[in-house]
């Protein structure tokens, strides 16, 4: 019988850890255990580190008995296979990439490593980060743990489903348009995605460069912050990262949310979206006014030209971003009669029918004579945007707004159809757009047991607004998150 | 063919690499000759999940070079990305500049011609990218080196005011000197350093229209520049001439046999996709790192011309001396303790530039230390040795590396100056010579010379000849 050990939180673990109750080579086992066990089913991961996560259990666990280790060391975490470590492949779900070995760590990896975080195996997702449901992966779908006849949402949905599930303590997602935040709300777990360019983007293999953000996945606000203090802050090696002191987020959880200006923009509660949804977050509002925070109704009037804006901005980068997946230097090489036909054969066969389609919308976006009327049009519709919340944050201190219109969606649902897919986005990916901190928190369920998750978006490097409220939500006990069906 | 009723209208666009330790956006070096491969990393190589920051000394070098030719320096530019595919370009885009250079507009002079004209050719910008790597084609595979993947170039686009081949000549030798005197560039061409794209056009003469222009890609040496201008220049006016009309197509050269061909559309009509580097901030140049640039900008080209004249050379010489950086600052090593600015300048302007012509080495390392030949100059001006004498000591030294001190020593070229020795070689010739001195008194004075001779010759050669001059004057006299 397994000690269960990975149905711990990380601030659980830690402590214990850090007591010597427990061992971060046993913590580890569990988590492997857990993950032999749900893998056939789920799928969250592309890459299981065994053998590697067993070695930096033993090195955490010296350091561990050496006393004074970091809050992270021990900490078995699901790493998303978009991050480039040193050694273990990095395959972002892509054919182009199924082989290929980075020889250095992202930045955000390496502090990870130095604090002695153990990295339990890369996590599946959508194809170069390009979806909602993890359904573009090369490697197959993964499933989600509170009902495995839907997606997990995307596109971090390994990263999300694996700490749902208990295969890991926490994971690290990235987040373009809402690649965290819907499948942290579709499985049910706390995912955070901070200011852009709070933390580094090096080594993170890139979507689109502008709106690219790394974050945490975990069971609690708590341990999301926990992460969050170690990924955050300048690297010289990426200079659009922010040079601005990093807070200790911990100190930030407070409890306390008197007096806090609660937003709510009209534009968010739509026709069409799930009633349940709209009820859970409704309700969740009110507890906050329980608790002594004001809720003030906002505008955020440009809302419904961020998805096209989204679109144009996102693929624009992405086509340049994925030049370079040439079969040149790594990964598949289609061999062909010359270099052009070598280009073609490579990344035909190499990349999904998703990301062929982003690349060729982006790389229209950009051809002479369309520049001005879309790529430039879709960076002014940006500024609105951007200008929208900051006069909505003269009028409160943190917005809340339902993360998706609905819970998960079926397996296949949305396939063929990339229109409706790009909707349910719709909530998160003007956060990006306007380069907002942005989390969301279980706060319901639906009538199929399908968690509901709340979005709080804050002001420019306010993470500590959004967790300190998070914290104060989760404190209150008034939703109880439920185990999932695996 | 009317060649005389047509003018050519020629602009320039000159890639040429920056002299920095590392490259544009990573920390590899830039040195040249590395085996294959050696200097990369992730970053140069275009990795998954890579990221550029920008090195501070291309900047730098940059605004050295806009300085000097007299640009505005832009205070906040962008990057951007220009896309296409080729198997040298590990990101599959270039990271450039497109519409805001770092400089822009300024001007470079171009030297006196012989008939005394002078022109002043317009810039129209000057802008930072990074270089790619390199093909290399085998017999069955083609392999890519990317060690010159990322190293900084600037692009200098002249306006069309260039109007023949020589121009351009001497517009290329300018803008080399310049480069070199703001250590932005070693100028060497046969590294790859430089690489030029030239605009031609032709218009009948006085008229301000201009004609449709070809472009002549890849052109690596400035021989190469002249004589594609020169050869299209030729092709154009035999077009028009015989009722044609020149086509707006893209070119390259071909040396060895000295004509340019066609490119063919596929081969150069890309739509590069510009679009702003999401990857790095603006660049953001404030006024005080403009005015420290200055500050640390060495004398130019022009500014130590000027000041060679005010201090007694002619125009030519100081032409001359400052054409290279590396002469004019050798030139000014001799000086110290030199009388005769004059005598120093024609020393190296003959006898040092002489041995680096016949030298394949570098400048530097073909001609003895500066301080050496400063050190014979002295001798000369203190009549230490004679000036034959510092001729043969120079050659000595230009084969054996030795100091000029060691040398004249060894050689025996000191000269005499001992007055007591000088007056008696003098009295023995005059004794020798009863009839001579005679016929001198008489009024032969043409004599002095063979009495100077003779008594030179008495002293094996090395005797101070303006003191025998002045003895045997003195001694005939009396």
């Amino acid at each position: 019988m397994a000690s269960e050990l990975n149905r711990l939180t990380i601030a659980e673990a830690s402590s214990k850890l850090r007591a010597r109750a427990i061992t971060a080579t046993q913590l580890t086992r569990d988590c492997l255990e857990r993950i032999a066990a749900a893998e056939p089913r789920l799928h969250a991961f592309i890459t299981v580190c065994e053998k590697e996560s067993l070695e930096q259990a033993r090195a955490a666990d010296a350091r561990l008995a050496a006393g004074n280790a970091p809050a992270l060391c021990g900490i078995p975490l699901g790493i998303k296979d978009i991050y480039a470590t040193r050694g273990v492949r990095t395959t972002c779900a892509s054919r182009i990439l199924e082989t290929f070995v980075p020889p250095f760590d992202a930045t955000v990896i390496e502090r990870l490593r130095a604090d002695g975080a153990i990295f339990i195996g890369k996590t599946n997702m959508d194809e170069f980060a390009m979806g909602s449901s993890t359904e573009n992966s090369a490697f197959g779908a993964t499933l989600n743990p509170h009902d495995t006849a839907r997606v997990a949402g995307g596109s971090s949905g390994g990263s999300a489903a694996a700490v749902a599930a208990h295969e890991c303590l926490g994971s690290l997602g990235t987040d373009t348009g809402g690649s965290i935040r819907e499948p942290a709300s579709f499985c049910g777990v706390v995912g955070i995605k901070p200011t852009y360019s709070r933390a580094s983007r090096y080594g993170v293999v890139a979507y689109a460069s502008s709106l690219d953000q790394v974050g945490p996945f975990a069971k609690s606000v708590r341990d999301a912050a926990i992460i969050l203090r170690t990924l955050a802050g300048k690297d010289a090696r990426d200079s659009t990262c922010s040079a601005r002191l990093v807070p200790d987020y911990e100190r930030a959880l407070t409890g306390d949310v008197q007096g806090l200006r609660i937003g709510v923009p009209r534009e968010y509660f739509v026709e069409g979206m799930q009633p349940e949804v709209e009820k859970s977050v409704r309700s969740a509002l009110k507890n906050y006014e329980s608790l002594g925070a004001s809720t003030v109704e906002i505008s955020l009037p440009h809302t419904g030209y961020a998805i096209a804006a989204y679109y144009l901005v996102a693929t624009a980068e992405a086509s340049a971003n994925l030049a370079r997946y040439d079969g040149i230097r790594f990964g598949l090489r289609v061999s062909a009669e010359d270099n052009i036909a070598l280009y073609e054969m490579t990344r035909a066969q190499g990349f999904g029918a998703e990301v062929k389609r982003r690349i060729m919308l982006g790389t229209f976006a950009l051809s002479a004579g369309y520049y001005d009327a879309y790529y430039l049009k879709g960076q002014k519709v940006r500024t609105l945007i951007r200008n929208d919340f900051e006069r909505a944050f003269e009028q409160c201190d943190l917005i809340v707004t339902p993360v998706a219109p609905t819970t998960a969606f079926k397996i296949g649902e949305k396939m063929n159809d990339p229109l409706t897919m790009y909707l349910s986005d719709i909530f998160t990916i003007s956060v990006n757009l306007a380069g907002l901190p942005g989390m969301s928190i279980p706060c319901g369920h639906d009538s199929n047991n399908l968690p509901i998750g709340m979005q709080l978006i804050a002001p420019p490097f306010a993470e500590e607004t959004i967790l300190r409220a998070g914290d104060a939500f989760e404190r209150t006990g008034a939703f109880q998150p439920r185990t999932p069906a695996v | 063919m009317n060649r005389e009723a047509y003018e050519a209208v020629i602009g320039l666009e000159v890639h040429t690499h920056l002299l920095t330790r590392s490259k544009l956006f990573c920390g590899c070096s830039t040195t040249f000759g590395a085996e294959p491969n050696e200097n990369v990393c992730p970053v140069c190589m275009g990795m998954p999940g890579v990221l550029p920051v920008l090195n501070r000394r291309a900047v730098e070098l940059a605004i050295r070079t806009g300085l000097a030719a007299h640009c505005a320096i832009a205070p906040y530019s962008i990057f951007d990305r220009k896309s296409y595919f080729y198997p040298d370009l590990p990101k599959g885009y270039q990271i450039s500049q497109y519409e805001t250079p770092v400089c822009k507009g300024g001007y470079i002079d171009l030297p006196a011609t012989e008939n005394g004209e002078t022109r002043r050719i317009g810039l129209t910008r000057i802008h930072i990218e990074e270089d790619a790597g390199k093909n290399i084609h085998g017999e069955n595979a083609s392999l890519v080196d990317f060690n010159r993947s990322g190293v900084p170039l600037i692009e200098i686009v002249s306006e069309p005011d260039l109007r023949s081949a020589e121009d351009a000549g001497s517009y290329l030798r300018q803008l080399r000197a310049i480069l070199r005197y703001v250590d932005a560039s070693d100028g060497k061409m046969e590294e790859g350093s430089f690489r030029c794209d030239c605009n031609v056009s032709i218009r009948k003469r006085g008229s301000k229209e201009y004609g449709v222009r070809t472009e002549i890609k890849n052109l690596n040496s400035f021989r190469f520049v002249e004589d594609a201008i020169e050869h299209e220049v030729e092709r154009q006016i035999a077009i028009v001439e015989s009722g044609g009309k020149v086509a707006q197509e893209t070119h390259l050269w071909d040396p060895a046999r000295k004509q340019t061909r066609p490119m063919r559309s596929k081969e150069y009509a890309n739509d590069y996709r510009y679009f702003p580097e999401p990857d790095l901030p603006p660049l953001i140049v404030p006024p005080e790192m403009v005015e420290q640039v200055r500050a640390s900008m060495p004398e130019l080209p022009a500014d130590r011309k000027a000041r060679y004249v005010r201090e007694g050379l002619t125009e030519y010489e100081a032409g001359v001396l400052i054409a290279d950086r590396d002469v004019a600052d050798y030139f000014e090593a001799t000086l110290p303790g030199i009388k005769n600015r004059k005598s120093a300048a024609n020393w190296v302007m003959t006898e040092v530039l002489r041995v680096a012509r016949d030298s394949d080495k570098p400048f530097g390392e073909a001609v003895p230390a500066a301080a050496e030949v400063g050190a014979l100059l002295r001798m000369v001006e203190a009549q230490k040795i004679s000036l034959n004498a510092a001729k043969t000591a120079f050659a000595a030294m230009v084969k054996s590396g030795n100091g000029a001190d060691a040398t004249v020593a060894e050689l025996g070229l000191a000269q005499v100056s001992d007055e007591g020795a000088i007056a008696a070689a003098c009295d023995k010739i005059l004794a020798a010579e009863p009839e001579k001195v005679a016929e001198y008194r008489a009024g032969r004075d043409k004599l002095f010379g063979f009495f100077v001779g003779a008594v030179m010759k008495a002293m094996g050669g090395k005797a101070n000849p303006k003191m025998i001059n002045d003895v045997l004057r003195a001694k005939l006299a009396g």
